[in-house]
């Protein structure tokens, strides 16, 4: 694919060609131009948030005399102390531990479902009608937000609306509260994996779909299985997409914050710091300490850089195709 | 495909499990919108009741129809939101893919980087920076951050350079037009299918957003429908009769959702690692 668009301009026949269609003259300035309100936008909604959010992790306010009148209370440099202050803070570990655990059922679940899915789709061993239902079907999920997708679930969740606690009880076993200590963490991934397998699977079905067909048929000739040919040839040829859904899904998931909020007034089970990301909102709202807040996001931004970039570095990828 | 192939019973009823699992919790909205208060925490699961109409002029009746403001106030976020930023991502997709300018590798790497930044670090500084602006709790608060979107942009990229071929520009400009005008007339009706892809995404991640408008924003009126019917649950808690308003309310809002959804299928056949729309 070029990049490079810069011709010099033909030129007109005769002098009053010249005047009639005198060919727009390009300026140094255009492409700047075009880009200017996008950067401009950068600039202030991801780039100053950022260095802000960094500035403020490594301030404290100082409170002077007994804390009375506007000028007792200053602003200074704090050091790392915000960081020592999150990093031992009794709430933030567990809530690491419940998120790191959180990621393991949710990703390796939604993109394996996801691939399952879009590889049944691509097999085109199904009529055509049930392969459009499910298709339909199983994307339908994500024109749910997770608020609501959250509050649909807690509700069947509850033990005197959900229907496996009726369909238990009439056979007359006891049935688990899914919003008890123990489960809580199974019913949140449950809403994550439910709203993001429909996403993942239209993302890995489009990669199949553009594979020509002609890559298995041979195989499929020499009377190689299904299974086979989605084993060493299908899911080969759509790593790629692979690779980026799940640094997408990493992501998302370590920013886990409007399913466990809208899942609280249901399940006392979670806590006001529950994830890392709600502590950041108690802290910021609750308790008014911006500080602690910036120190602990910037940590769960490092986090997911690290993680992301390790991944991408480790599967020996760029992040995205910059040389197409 | 052209070839035929044996159906299989497996792969039918793997898909079609996948498909019931995902429908249940629709399906379920569906009943227990049908519900009253009592019969939401008593009647089986499944078994519909006649009182859907009630929960309807319930949920419409509230505070004055505060329902259907949240609903206007998602539709102006999420409509506006993205509309402004597919613009904006057309341009600078437009200027990354068909211009060469010094500091365009800069640009480019710094915009992917930032489709890699999670949201989280973002949210309380922006609040605090459109504090100081005295912005918070104003629908500004919501839109501004939402015109920008590094996914749009790589994406925009993307279709243009796949798109708009050179010659077209180069024909354009020789005809006269300026590079506003070739950019209105010429480029953005070819990259039109790419840009539906963009505004859809940015559409549905506006829509579903909840933490931004969460801090955001402190007057109820003002919410739009995710922040609402969190804190319709809220009072739940407190008024188990708010149940059934929290119920209907979740019902409704998804149908438009589902709806734009189902009319404009082909357009989220997106390739996210090679970037390209199967159209």
């Amino acid at each position: 694919m070029s990049l490079i668009t810069t011709a010099a301009p033909s030129k007109p026949a005769t002098p009053a060609a010249a005047a009639r269609r005198r060919p727009a003259a390009r300026r140094a300035g255009t492409p700047y131009a075009f880009l200017a309100p996008a950067l401009i936008l950068f600039a202030a909604f991801l780039a100053a948030p950022i260095v802000y959010a960094g500035y403020l992790s490594l301030r404290k306010v100082k409170v002077s005399g007994l804390g009375l009148g506007a000028k007792s209370r200053t602003e200074i440099w704090a050091g790392l102390d915000n960081y020592t202050r999150s990093l031992t803070d009794p709430d933030f570990l567990p809530s690491v531990g419940r998120v790191g655990a959180y990621g393991l059922i949710v990703v390796p679940t939604m993109l394996g479902l996801a691939l399952l899915f879009a590889l049944l789709l691509d097999a085109n061993r199904t009529r055509e009608t049930v392969g459009k239902f499910a298709r339909i079907s199983i994307f339908l999920p994500y024109a749910v937000p997770a608020v609501v997708a959250s509050l649909l679930w807690g509700f069947l969740y509850l033990p005197r609306v959900s229907p496996i606690n009726d369909t238990l009880e009439a056979l007359g076993i006891s049935a688990p509260n899914l919003l008890s200590n123990d489960l809580t963490l199974w019913a949140v991934a449950n809403i994550a994996v439910w709203g993001g397998t429909g996403f993942n699977m239209i993302v890995i079905y489009t990669a199949l779909r553009a594979v020509p067909t002609s890559l298995y048929e041979s195989a499929r000739i020499d009377g190689a299985s299904e299974v086979a040919i989605a084993w060493r040839i299908k899911i080969p040829i759509v790593m790629p997409s692979l690779v980026m859904t799940f640094v997408f899904s990493l992501i998302a998931t370590l920013q886990v914050f409007a399913e466990p909020m809208t899942l609280k007034p249901l399940a006392n089970t979670i806590s006001t710091t529950w994830t890392p990301l709600m502590k950041v909102y108690r802290d910021a709202f609750a308790r008014n300490d911006l500080y602690a807040a910036a120190a602990t996001s910037v940590i769960i931004a490092l986090a997911t850089f690290i993680l992301s970039f390790g991944f991408l570095k480790l599967v020996g990828r760029r992040a995205f195709n910059q040389e197409d | 495909m052209t070839t035929t192939l044996r159906r299989s019973p497996l792969a039918t009823t793997l898909l079609l499990l996948g498909a019931a699992y995902c429908l249940l919790p629709v399906l379920w909205v569906l009943i227990a919108s049908s519900k009253s208060s009592a019969e939401l925490f008593s009647t089986f699961t499944l078994a519909p009741s006649t009182h859907l109409f009630d929960n309807f002029a319930d949920l419409a009746g509230y505070r004055d129809g505060l329902y259907w403001r949240w609903m206007g106030n998602t539709v102006v976020y999420a409509g506006i939101g993205a509309a402004v930023s597919t613009l904006i991502s057309a341009m600078a997709g437009y200027a990354l893919a068909k211009f060469d300018f010094p500091g365009k590798g800069t640009v480019f790497n710094v915009i992917l980087a930032g489709v890699l930044v999670p949201g989280v670090i973002l949210a309380i500084p922006q609040y605090l920076l459109l504090a100081k602006l005295g912005m918070t709790n104003t629908y500004w608060a919501v839109l501004l951050p939402s015109f920008i979107s590094p996914y749009g942009i790589y994406l925009a990229r993307i279709f243009a350079a796949a798109a708009v071929p050179t010659e077209i520009l180069e024909a354009s400009r020789i005809d006269g037009a300026g590079d506003w005008r070739t950019f209105g007339t010429v480029v953005l009706p070819m990259m039109r299918t790419g840009l539906v892809t963009v505004f859809l995404f940015q559409f549905v991640a506006i829509w579903n957003n909840f933490m931004l408008p969460y801090i955001m924003l402190g007057d109820d009126r003002l919410y739009p429908i995710t922040v609402g019917l969190n804190g319709l649950l809220n009072q739940g808690a407190n008024q188990p009769a708010m149940y059934t308003s929290v119920v209907t309310g979740a019902l409704v809002s998804i149908i438009p959702l589902i709806a734009l959804f189902l009319t404009l299928q082909r357009y989220w056949q997106v390739d996210l690692a090679a970037g390209g729309v199967k159209a």
